[in-house]
């Protein structure tokens, strides 16, 4: 009865909103209906609740409650502010490629000379006149997921990237999320890369906010597909305002003897999800993710992984660390489903959490549905304290106690860190937890 | 001024009191051997010096250099110049050994209001000791003690009292699971480090580490107290006649 309420409220507000966003959103004909489709799903069912069981730990009803309204395209003054956060996050060596409240800054972001084989452009441009085929990719992700409904239904722009067949991009591609907003608004982006066959490249994306934004939503999504005998490395650091909110879904399909080696780190944002399905599409192919969640005050961080096996001789890893102190709180759920032809199956799990406060929580779901007989599956997961006995040897060598719980807590997530290839983007990694670190005192 | 002074000092853990009215003056330049059975307090005194938590001090005090050491953390002790090489030192994966050192020695200097060492001068100062301890470079690159033999670890820890450079150095069971070679190693590495402004504490069971490191004092510990005190014959003495004597006299 209050939830019938709670959602029609919501649902209210947020039909308001679309109507008046409407006509900013890119795309008519089948684009539009597609759109509209998706409200519709999103609005029989609102902000998805604990009594959802993929929710269960993070009930956007209580974290979230509303969906802010749409951001303004930035003006002059947003993207000199941008301009600013973007400096400091400057990877040398990458590509940058920058959306500013959820629109594509061609001046912010480096386009000249591309290498041979790759192709960047917009969502905008992809939704108002790009193939019909890779239009219908960007509508391949699941609407009955609710905030996936919702971002298919606001969706502004995004990056669009592809990368012809043969091609190896050395240069990695850093998509940098930027909200510039001071009042509290929305930002709706989805972004495709398309991965030829024989070809690799590391695509890097960063949530950041300008000075002065604090109260503001990210809701994100990607689409990659990785084409037959290539290799992505894939990294991503959440460092949104402390007051923000970052809801991101993707999802990644492999080719045959393809290989996914993905990092992902969360020490900022108040509210953060992070819902990926990884799904292997032909044989032989690999996967690593790596996770890091560094959370403390009342953070709360989800990661949501799908890993889908749906053919033989494919392998999954998948190791997560969780850091969370003060009354923080991180989840990690991590579904593996191995299909009934998906012989020879490798899948493992692990996750770590590390609790540094009594009123801190970390929960952990693992889910194995296995329907093959020829397999090995596994994971498993620990959760404890800092060893009191390293703390002393630290301390009696000078350290003070922040200083070894630090270099304690950087060992602890350094086995994931490990996993990035590229040594500027590890070391970007490694500057994110040391902010995080430095942020607790 | 006298370096150390544990004055009457009373230490319980839970119910149990464990020292029980321990008193002992150490100069600069003294190396003061502590024998005594197995429970007789030897390493509850040593960890009650460094600071480790877990033991309540009831009654006395410590003083270094004059200043009450039992009012000071563990980190605080260390960048005064107290040293504690542990009986088992610690591994600690996931922490190279350089990135280790370089952040305790600079932690120290940092709270001596002394400017931090920059990379070329403490890799060659790291390197000279390593040297000299036969520590190989590989082992500075791997985590903290992780997959060290006991020699290695314990080279580990005089590497970084010649390091720290601390006035006062506690040896905790130097001696414990090293063969007569790696022994050897680790006692010339202490010797290296004898001079007259720095004061050793040695804590051991067996008289024969007293052989390579040769103390000034020798005190015998018996169920929390220090029962006698003489020189280093006093160590010999105690080999030829065990420490049944000084049990029955506590």
């Amino acid at each position: 009865m209050n939830l019938a309420l709670a959602k029609n409220e919501t649902g209210r507000a947020l039909s308001d909103s679309f109507a008046v966003a409407r006509d900013r959103l890119p795309g008519t004909g089948k684009v539009a209906e597609a759109r509209s489709a998706a409200f519709e799903a999103y609005d029989r069912v609102g902000l998805p609740h604990r009594r959802i069981e993929d929710w269960k730990y993070t009930d956007l009803r209580a974290l979230m409650r509303e969906v802010l309204p749409l951001a303004p395209a930035p003006d002059a003054a947003a993207l000199k502010r941008a301009a600013a956060a973007v400096k400091l996050q400057a990877v040398k060596e990458t590509r940058r490629l920058v959306l500013v409240d959820g629109v594509f800054a061609p001046k912010l972001s480096e386009l000249d000379g591309l290498e041979k084989g790759v192709a960047v452009g917009t969502l905008r441009g992809v939704l108002e006149s790009g193939e019909a085929a890779v239009q219908a990719q960007l509508f391949t992700l699941d609407t009955a997921n609710p905030m996936i409904a919702l971002n298919t239904a606001m969706m502004t722009d995004g990056v669009v990237i592809e990368i012809a067949n043969g091609i190896v991009v050395t240069q990695p591609l850093h998509i940098i999320h930027v909200a510039t907003g001071t009042t509290p608004t929305a930002m709706f982006t989805r972004s495709l890369l398309r991965l030829g066959k024989d070809a690799g490249v590391t695509l890097v994306e960063s949530y950041i906010a300008a000075d002065g934004a604090k109260t503001y939503q990210a809701h994100d999504s990607l689409v990659i597909s990785i084409g037959d005998n290539s290799r992505l490395d894939h990294v991503r650091l959440v460092e949104d305002s402390r007051e923000a909110v970052n809801i991101s879904s993707a999802v990644i399909t492999l080719g045959a003897h393809a290989h996914f080696n993905t990092f992902g780190m969360t020490s900022g944002a108040a509210v953060s999800r992070y819902q990926a399905t990884i799904a292997f599409a032909g044989e032989g192919s690999r996967v690593e993710t790596n996770g890091v969640n560094l959370l403390n005050g009342r953070q709360h961080a989800d990661t949501t992984l799908f890993m889908d096996h749906a053919v033989p001789h494919c392998a999954s890893r998948e190791v997560f660390r969780a850091v969370a102190d003060d009354r923080a709180h991180s989840v990690f759920q991590g579904r593996i489903i191995v299909r009934p032809h998906a012989q020879k199956t490798d899948a493992k799990m692990m996750t770590r959490a590390l609790l540094l406060s009594d009123e801190a929580e970390a929960d952990n779901k693992p889910e194995l549905e296995i329907f093959a007989d020829d397999v090995t599956c596994g994971h498993g997961a620990t959760t404890g304290a800092l060893d009191e006995s390293l703390l002393f040897y630290l301390r009696a060598r000078g350290l003070s106690e922040k200083e070894a719980q630090a270099l304690l807590i950087q060992a602890f997530v350094g086995e994931a860190i490990e996993s990035i290839v590229n040594d500027d983007l590890r070391e970007l990694a490694i500057a994110a937890a040391h902010r995080w670190l430095e942020a607790r005192g | 001024m006298s370096l150390l002074e544990v004055k009457n000092l009373k230490v319980r853990v839970e119910d149990n009191e464990i020292l029980h009215g321990l008193t002992l003056t150490v100069n600069p330049g003294e190396v003061h051997a502590i024998m005594g059975p197995n429970g007789s307090g030897k390493s509850t005194l040593s960890h009650v010096i460094a600071g480790k938590p877990g033991y309540e001090v009831t009654d006395g005090e410590i003083l270094f250099k004059g200043e009450d050491l039992l009012e000071m953390s563990p980190d605080e002790r260390a960048a005064k110049g107290v040293f504690l090489a542990f009986q088992y030192p610690v591994e600690i994966p996931g922490v190279a050994t350089m990135t280790f050192l370089r952040t305790a020695l600079n932690a120290q200097r940092k709270a001596r209001g002394e400017s931090e060492y920059s990379t070329p001068d403490f890799l060659k100062k790291v390197r000279e000791v390593a040297k000299s301890l036969n520590i190989p470079q590989d082992m500075l690159r791997r985590g903290v003690n992780v997959g060290f033999s006991g020699g290695e670890k314990k080279r580990n820890e005089i590497l970084q009292m010649a390091l720290f450079e601390p006035a006062v150095c506690i040896l905790d069971e130097m001696d414990s699971g090293l063969d007569i070679d790696a022994l050897r190693v680790a006692a010339d590495g202490v010797n290296a480090l004898r001079s007259p402004d720095r004061a050793m504490v040695v804590i051991t069971h067996y008289q024969r580490l007293l052989n390579y490191i040769v103390p000034d004092f020798v005190h015998v510990m018996s169920k929390g107290r220090v029962v006698k005190s003489g020189g280093k014959d006093l160590a010999l003495e105690l080999e030829a006649s065990g420490y049944a004597q000084f049990e029955d006299a506590a």
